[in-house]
């Protein structure tokens, strides 16, 4: 046509790269926002405002559907990512004859990096999934409008409780895993690699160290506050009825990990910084 | 009733809308649109699809913020408010939107209670008084104690309908009370309006465009068409008035279609690729 202008595929490159970027920046400073609102109802508000306090029972309830009830299978998954990681080692260690070092190997990894990472993942594909789900199905049938026009912010009764509760759980979980995976590490070791019960123990007390136990949960904490983050801003950012609902849901396991994948490099980079 | 309804006395007005203009995009939704929403009256929004009238409607109730223009509700002027300021407006005012928008997590009742409960420090005894109440008044009474999903579609409005009035609002809104109801469940709900009006004294803002209901409950009407008002004033006179789209709104008649054979051909073959 006449008035249609010839673009090369360059300029049209470029405009798709600058489209991308503009995205990425108005999606940071939507979520940056919404951060500072997190904030504002989660610790200023309830002290500032009347009738603005945390919804503890909420929290409470999100709580138990966070963690109580992930308990089996974060219990199940590091008991065998405890064994692997006993067996993976055993076959490396025998060939300089350190068989007994599996008891490090297993307790340092399990600490430092599996337990709290496994435990993450599980929880962005349990929870962070149904944040996304539950708050974009609520923005579709206008109950997120509801709550505004009768004064309840969506963020202060939605949200809050459910970062808290993830914030809280995912640290718990943690802990849960870091114990099942060396307990796996254990038995597979005292009954597959034949080495002696006591010596696994005694090797594994000496090789854990309370530094790497609280540097794994730091790690978990901020990974529950990103999968919350990102199981919120996504549900409330849902367009498109169902099938949008369920793009988002599928997004929000993918951003999760991903952020938590990236989270954990940061922080390993810096404790080894440190060390 | 005319004329003084239309302009009534200056404190007895609800809602003031003055030039509201808003965009989608670059899109022009709302294209300066004025009107006054008066204490005690049944006012009608009512236009086709598409009209913007759904958009009007959360500009008022403070969920859409207008590009132009302003709007007063109880003489405050909403724009510049802070989410602080808008709280006690909020409770003031009552919102029943489409499908009913009841949280699936709580029962019925809890649902009613929510607002009493957050707002109120009343004992629990005198909520459930309430809450008994306001769902015996939307004919729903012994249905407290059901999750929202167990109700039909009717039934999940008119406990909507119930929690939107547990605060004993003094201007209640309704975002197209009939649509997905049958004529019979409709033609309840259009009692139930009337019935707030008359019995409670609220003022009453409906966005609809069905006709039967417009004719039985409204007082005052604005009518849109494309985000212009084409009409505004007491429904008789609207119902006269010559304007051929509110004519056509009226009666009910379909668009003409004129077309062009020739355009209609050009949009045919539109990006088959001849010229490109």
């Amino acid at each position: 046509m006449a008035g249609k202008q010839e673009t090369s595929p360059g300029i049209e490159a470029l405009a798709a790269l600058g489209r991308v970027v503009m995205d990425a920046g108005a999606t940071i400073r939507n979520a940056a926002g919404l951060c500072r609102e997190m904030a504002y109802w989660g610790f200023l508000a309830p002290w500032k405002r009347e009738r603005s306090g945390v919804r503890w029972e909420s929290a409470i309830e999100q709580g138990v559907r966070v963690g109580w009830e992930a308990i089996f299978i974060v219990v199940i998954i590091n008991f065998f990512v405890g064994m692997i990681s006993a067996l993976q080692s055993a076959s490396l260690l025998k060939q300089f004859g350190q068989l007994l070092l599996v008891a490090n190997a297993v307790a340092l990894s399990m600490t430092r990096e599996l337990g709290p990472l496994l435990t993450a993942i599980i929880v962005a594909g349990r929870s962070g999934s149904a944040f996304t789900a539950e708050i974009g199905s609520m923005k579709m049938a206008e109950e997120i409008d509801a709550l505004t026009t009768m004064g309840l912010n969506p963020v202060r009764f939605l949200m809050v409780p459910r970062i808290l509760a993830m914030m809280i759980a995912v640290p718990i979980l943690t802990l849960i895993a870091d114990f099942m995976g060396i307990f796996g590490g254990w038995l597979l070791s005292v009954t597959v690699v034949d080495l002696g019960s006591w010596q696994y123990i005694r090797h594994t007390m000496d090789a854990i160290d309370m530094g790497d136990v609280m540097r794994g949960l730091t790690k978990s904490f901020v990974f529950g506050f990103l999968i919350a983050m990102t199981g919120c801003y996504l549900g409330i950012k849902v367009e498109g009825g169902a099938e949008g609902v369920g793009r988002s849901t599928t997004n929000s396991v993918v951003v999760s990990i991903f952020l938590i994948i990236f989270a954990n490099l940061v922080f390993t980079a810096f404790f080894y910084a440190i060390e | 009733m005319a004329s003084e309804a239309i302009n009534g006395e200056a404190g007895d007005v609800v809602v003031e809308v003055q030039n509201l203009v808003t965009y989608y995009g670059t899109r022009k939704i709302l294209k300066d649109v004025s009107f006054d929403i008066h204490k005690g009256e049944i006012f009608v929004i009512l236009g086709g699809s598409g009209s913007g009238k759904s958009t009007l409607l959360r500009h008022i109730v403070g969920l859409l913020q207008p590009s132009e223009g302003s709007i007063r509700v109880f003489g405050h002027e909403t724009a510049t408010m802070t989410e602080e300021e808008w709280q006690p407006v909020r409770r003031r005012m009552g919102v029943l939107f489409q499908g009913g928008a009841l949280f699936n997590s709580l029962t019925v009742g809890e649902n009613v209670a929510l607002p009493l409960r957050e707002y109120t420090d009343l004992p629990e005894a005198t909520i459930g008084i309430q809450v008994r109440m306001k769902l015996g008044l939307v004919d729903l009474a012994g249905f407290e104690d059901l999750k929202p999903d167990q109700l039909s579609g009717g039934m999940k409005k008119r406990a909507g309908l119930a929690r939107a009035i547990s605060m004993d609002p003094e201007v209640l809104f309704f975002d197209e009370p009939s649509a997905g109801l049958d004529p019979i469940a409709g033609a309840g709900l259009d009692d139930l309006i009337l019935r707030l009006r008359d019995t409670f004294g609220m003022t009453i803002v409906v966005v609809t465009h069905e006709m039967e209901s417009i004719k039985k409950i409204a007082d005052r009407v604005i009518m849109l068409f494309q985000g212009e008002p084409t009409a505004i004033g007491p429904l008789e006179e609207v119902m006269k008035t010559d304007h051929p789209k509110v004519r056509q709104f009226f009666q009910r008649h379909a668009d003409d279609e004129k077309v062009d054979p020739h355009e209609y051909l050009e949009y045919l073959t539109a990006g088959g690729g001849k010229e490109h």
